[in-house]
């Protein structure tokens, strides 16, 4: 973990409600993706969590999406702004497990951290398939900059306006694959768990105090022992999530 | 310019002391900056069995502050000793206030007991805020009896200092720290988080999964001041005075209000730097207020 001021280069909408925003600072402490930052903003408390979309070089970039007063904030914010952001939080993906041909399923705003994962497994020379899931097709975001990595896109839309209709999983049944990776609302987690041939990785989420592991505000518990999601997750193994203490 | 304090027979570098539930065991700190800084931390509140906790989610956002239901999770205190406690001393080398809960008299003893064997250990500080399983589930601190009840069995089995944490969330606090006080307390710290709630619009339920939990943040920090001002007046013995704090000028306010030390909490959650700030902060702030020694102030007002 590292503490540090960052500086914003792009904060632009890809949808109504999702953001992109580009930073320039010490991204040196973030060393997995599916790891997340914890920012500061002027007159909140708390920090915000948000995962990590890419980060290259000293440009860390955050898709998120305007949920609360908090990314509503965020999403004011201009180009020059500063940002104290805490990095480096969290295990983030190990791409060791993942095999040839590895299934990337992303639900809504649970898709940006999938983006640097597969950035990463391209790059070991991975076939990397990808399912975007969303509701509509006006929330649909990230499809091309996907593609343009070399995955295989599929995107799903639960009411058939855009791409498969139905859910991440009505796509899943058609994809040869090796090991899966996912992040998403934990219904779609669920769903995801059940339907998956191989093992897996999957993102969760939750409120969280420090990030950082000192306020136990975010444990959960699993078939390994108890676990901080800020800390020991947010990424669990398939095999030790116990979905009745979820 | 002297820092140096006196808690209770143990001389402190600063009055600055991380509080229980906001610093883990130190170590997480520690990969940070060096802890040793500190005049002390006050380290997770153990309790005899090992704990879980409540469900999640256990924090809430406030102005200026937070609501946190952890439920006091921890390992429980046999293992906090073999395993926590050797981590701890890799990157600590101070005496550690010992933060003890429990939920009946004879929890409180036993886990004291064990703990003040401990060499490490240089203070017992006893979070007397939690509910009684055999008095109805009323909190130990919400009657001046049953404090001083939990006062004496951990007095009868313990040599270290014992500092009894106080609840804000009782009719007269001053009743409570004095029937401590009379049952051998050697400190009392306060104050311990306010009852809050929080409620989330949309989803027509509380934020906090078991609904209400506890306040803290510098929101509640002229509260904490008015209860430590009232209580210091009224004991002979130290006082340590936390909630809020979150800057030196707050450490040297908590100090003349009658803190001998000054626990600093949510503060490390958001800066987790929080505390070695105060501290390196605390020269300039004293030599602006002309404050030769810290522990002159201790009271002035």
């Amino acid at each position: 973990m590292k503490q540090g001021i960052f500086k914003i280069i792009e904060n632009t909408p890809l949808t109504e409600t999702v953001y992109r925003m580009r930073l320039v600072g010490d991204t040196g402490a973030i060393t997995a993706s599916g790891q997340f930052v914890n920012l500061l903003l002027s007159g909140r408390f708390l920090r915000r969590p948000i995962s990590v979309c890419d980060c290259e070089g000293d440009v860390l970039t955050l898709v998120y999406k305007v949920v609360g007063q908090g990314t509503a904030q965020m999403s004011a914010m201009r180009t020059g702004d500063t940002l104290d952001i805490l990095t480096g939080l969290g295990n983030g993906y190990d791409l060791s497990a993942s095999g040839d041909r590895p299934l990337l399923l992303g639900g809504g705003v649970g898709v940006p951290p999938l983006y640097m994962l597969a950035k990463r497994l391209i790059a070991e020379g991975k076939h990397v398939s990808v399912i975007l899931g969303f509701n509509t097709k006006d929330e649909v975001f990230y499809e091309e900059e996907f593609r343009a990595l070399g995955a295989d896109v599929t995107v799903t839309t639960v009411d058939g306006s855009y791409g498969v209709r139905g859910f991440v999983t009505n796509a899943m049944e058609s994809i040869d694959y090796t090991y899966f990776y996912t992040c998403g609302p934990e219904p779609m987690l669920r769903a995801v768990h059940g339907a998956s041939r191989t093992g897996g990785q999957l993102s969760f989420e939750e409120r969280m105090g420090c990030g950082f592991g000192a306020c136990m505000g975010c444990s959960c518990k699993t078939l390994t022992g108890n676990k901080r999601i800020c800390k020991e997750g947010p990424v669990m193994r398939k095999e030790e999530i116990l979905w009745s203490e979820k | 310019m002297n820092t140096k304090v006196n808690l209770c027979g143990i001389e402190l570098d600063n009055p600055v002391i991380p509080a229980s539930g906001c610093f883990g065991y130190g170590y997480e700190f520690a990969e940070l900056y060096d802890i040793n800084c500190l005049g002390t931390f006050s380290f997770k509140g153990t309790t005899k069995d090992p704990r879980f906790g409540n469900p999640t989610p256990r924090i809430a956002e406030c102005t200026a502050g937070m609501i946190n239901a952890v439920g006091l999770q921890n390992p429980g205190v046999e293992k906090v000793i073999s395993e926590e406690l050797p981590r701890l001393k890799a990157c600590f080398s101070k005496p550690v206030m010992a933060n003890v809960s429990g939920f009946s008299v004879e929890d409180y003893a036993y886990t004291c007991e064990l703990l003040d064997k401990e060499e490490q250990v240089g203070w017992l500080e006893v979070n007397v805020s939690c509910p009684n399983v055999h008095g109805g589930g009323m909190s130990f601190g919400t009657s001046p009896e049953a404090a001083a009840t939990v006062t004496r069995a951990v007095k009868a089995v313990t040599k270290k200092p014992v500092i009894i944490k106080l609840s804000p969330n009782v009719t007269d606090i001053v009743s409570i720290a004095k029937a401590c006080e009379e049952a051998g307390a050697d400190g009392i710290s306060l104050i311990n988080t306010l009852l809050g709630m929080r409620i989330d619009l949309a989803r027509r339920r509380p934020v906090i999964a078991n609904k209400m939990g506890g306040f803290s943040g510098s929101a509640i920090f002229p509260v904490a001041v008015r209860m430590v001002y009232q209580v210091s007046h009224a004991v002979k013995i130290p006082v340590v005075g936390m909630g809020g704090v979150s800057s030196a000028e707050d450490v040297i306010e908590m100090m003349m209000a009658g803190a001998t030390a000054v626990e600093v909490g949510a503060a490390n959650l958001v800066n987790p730097y929080a505390s070695r700030d105060i501290i390196e902060e605390l020269p300039d702030v004293m030599k602006k207020y002309r404050i030769e020694n810290l522990s002159d102030i201790i009271g002035v007002v």
